[in-house]
């Protein structure tokens, strides 16, 4: 039975899913504590993989008991256990936190919203957990439809984005999947042990390269890379609350851990840094992404706009970390990952207690909030000072790891576009600050309301559960770092997979 | 030329994907009509499948079905490998989901714009903007 518990983490909010949806139309009380159940049940099912990986090394699961590579496997490593504790947990906390704005934005359509909340994260998981190329491209595609659909969910605004992200990815999840294709010419396999055990021994070295290139112009489409960012902004600021700080929080970083994966299980880090010599390109894209992300995040007005330029930055800092190409790089940016998908979804989740209290993210209408919401605007803070890396709060460290990677290899432009960012960083919250604590709260419609007119608490508690958590990352960095990263990282450079 | 000639003649399959994948994306692009967007984007798709679909064969081998069974010795080579059509197989659905949602998506495009011309759309929406504002 314990053996099997792999296998719950994807199956649970799988047939979950299905369950909501019939709930659904039957009893549409049952939706949200179905839903809420399974998530628990598949968070604690990655808690004691976790735990398992850690006492007795990587776990492979064969599905269906067909051994690998005729069967698709699972493969469980120290790195993908972490992003799996990571995934429930931000699906756990977000659907508490957005149980009342979803009941409100989705009166009739409860059981399809929970359908698609928990296929979106049967997709991701699956993403994380697989050992399987192709499986992956199929649960990207699972991941990304149920994402399609969720952030459509709002005005014919939110449709108009939504369809533009789903071309921008529709490319991207196929030039991916063209990408295995040549690596499947080349060795054979599909499952990514076993390619990596053939990927040395082939002549055919333009093939490789071909295909390795192919693959990662596909995962940057996807995880919003500069150039390739332009669908993100509107899709997340113009997608309805609760579906944004489910997606925003998960799908770059999940798309991050595959770029590692791809490049580090499969092709292996001697292909991937020396031989491709495309580092110093990824590494200048890089800074270039965290500027002009910057510069566009200062040229937004309203809140979620500035949040989602702030994902295009943040997905430079750990694409760059990575192409970085030492170790202290890689741990830099899946120290990051974790962090930076606390740190969205903490964002993501005050914009929506915002907008439920005020109904308007225009900068103008931030006025005196801080005197109406303290709760969630002392969240807002937490997210912000880790944003911008002031200790202890968890962006601190990742950042440090970044920028002493960054001097270890000599990539002395990517340490100067991480501190410019971070001082930009500065200034974009404290502007959000000085409009929300300085400025009166007067010359608003509503001036008759004063006083506190907080988020509800079961809004606020689940926020400030995750602002808790920013800061105990932040105290609790190193221990993570010695105990799951620097093992996962060092077995990737290795090669010991 | 003739080097040419018999560059394209020799690996015409993947001229012809190549050829697909440029119209798609093109129509992607360049068209302004949604429909005709997402009618690129399943021809960007297909381009893929019949990538996969045109590696999978072998000269002078037969549909992968063995018919007598155990006692006989099995050559790879008389078979075409039926793995990339099983992928295909799960591909096409995966693009016929795809179609479905981004149909769908158009469908509510249409039902608030009553338009389909991404311009169309777009400069309403600027106006709605700018009335909110």
């Amino acid at each position: 039975m314990s053996s099997q518990i792999p296998a719950f983490i994807i199956v649970v909010p799988l047939l979950a899913a299905l369950v909501v949806n019939i709930a659904g139309w039957a009893r549409r009380s049952l939706c949200f504590p179905t839903a809420v159940c399974a998530l628990a049940a598949a968070w604690i099912s990655t808690i004691i993989v976790m735990l398992r990986v850690s006492r007795e090394g990587d776990i492979i699961y064969r599905m269906a008991g067909w051994d690998p590579p005729w069967g698709i496997s699972w493969h469980i490593d120290h790195l993908n256990a972490l992003i799996l504790i990571l995934i429930a947990t931000v699906a756990l906390i977000n659907i508490v936190a957005t149980r009342s704005t979803a009941a409100q934005e989705f009166p009739d359509r409860l059981g399809i919203f929970y359908c698609l909340y928990l296929l979106f994260v049967t997709g991701v998981m699956g993403i994380v957990i697989t050992g399987d190329v192709f499986n992956l491209y199929v649960l990207l595609e699972i991941a990304s439809l149920s994402g399609y659909a969720l952030l459509g969910m709002g005005g014919s605004r939110a449709s108009v984005s939504s369809l533009n992200y789903l071309f921008m990815g529709t490319i991207g999840a196929s030039l991916y999947l063209f990408g295995t294709g040549y690596l499947y010419i080349a060795t054979g396999s599909l499952n990514m042990v076993d390619i990596a055990s053939i990927l040395p021994t082939l002549e055919n070295i333009s093939l490789i390269k071909v295909s390795f290139v192919l693959c990662l112009v596909g995962l940057f489409m996807k995880m919003a890379f500069f150039p390739l960012h332009t669908w993100l902004p509107n899709a997340y600021s113009h997608a309805p609350g609760p579906s944004a700080s489910l997606i925003a929080p998960l799908t770059t970083k999940v798309m991050l851990y595959v770029m590692i994966r791809v490049a580090l299980t499969i092709y292996q880090p001697d292909f991937a840094f020396s031989q491709m010599a495309l580092q110093d390109i990824v590494v200048w894209l890089a800074v270039i992404a965290i500027i002009s992300g910057s510069i566009l995040a200062w040229k937004q007005d309203r809140l979620k706009r500035m949040l989602a330029y702030i994902i295009v930055v943040e997905v430079g800092y750990m694409a760059g970390g990575f192409w970085l190409g030492n170790q202290t790089g890689v741990t830099g940016a899946v120290l990051h990952i974790v962090n930076d998908a606390m740190m969205t979804l903490c964002l993501f989740l005050t914009a929506g207690a915002i907008a439920s209290r005020i109904n308007a993210d225009a900068f103008k209408h931030l006025q005196g909030l801080f005197r109406r919401m303290p709760f969630t605007m002392t969240a807002f803070m937490v997210a912000a000072l880790s944003i911008i890396g002031v200790p202890p709060t968890c962006g601190f460290f990742s950042k440090w790891y970044l920028l002493s990677g960054g001097i270890e290899a000599g990539h002395y432009e990517f340490t100067a576009a991480l501190i410019i960012s971070s001082l930009i960083n500065v200034l974009l919250f404290f502007r959000v600050v000085e409009i929300s604590y300085y400025e009166p709260f007067d010359n608003h419609q509503e001036n008759e309301q004063q006083g506190i007119q907080e988020a509800s608490l079961d809004m606020l508690l689940p926020l400030l559960a995750t602002a808790g958590l920013l800061i105990v990352l932040g105290f609790y960095a190193h221990s993570l770092v010695t105990w799951i990263i620097e093992p996962a990282v060092s077995s990737l450079f290795t090669g010991s997979l | 030329m003739e080097e040419l000639t018999t560059l394209v003649m020799a690996k015409y399959n993947y001229w012809g994907v190549v050829i697909l994948l440029g119209i798609g994306l093109y129509a992607m692009i360049a068209k302004n009509n949604l429909v005709k967007k997402i009618i690129g984007m399943n021809i960007f798709q297909t381009a893929i499948i019949l990538f996969y679909i045109s590696i999978s064969t072998k000269y002078g081998a037969s549909i992968p079905i063995i018919h007598h069974g155990h006692g006989h010795t099995i050559h790879p080579a008389d078979y075409m490998n039926p793995l990339p059509h099983v992928l295909m197989l799960t591909a096409i659905v995966v693009s016929v989901a795809t179609l479905g949602v981004a149909l769908a998506l158009a469908v509510r495009i249409y039902n608030h714009h009553d338009t389909l011309e991404e311009d169309e759309v777009l400069s309403q929406l600027t106006t709605d903007e700018s009335t909110q504002a």
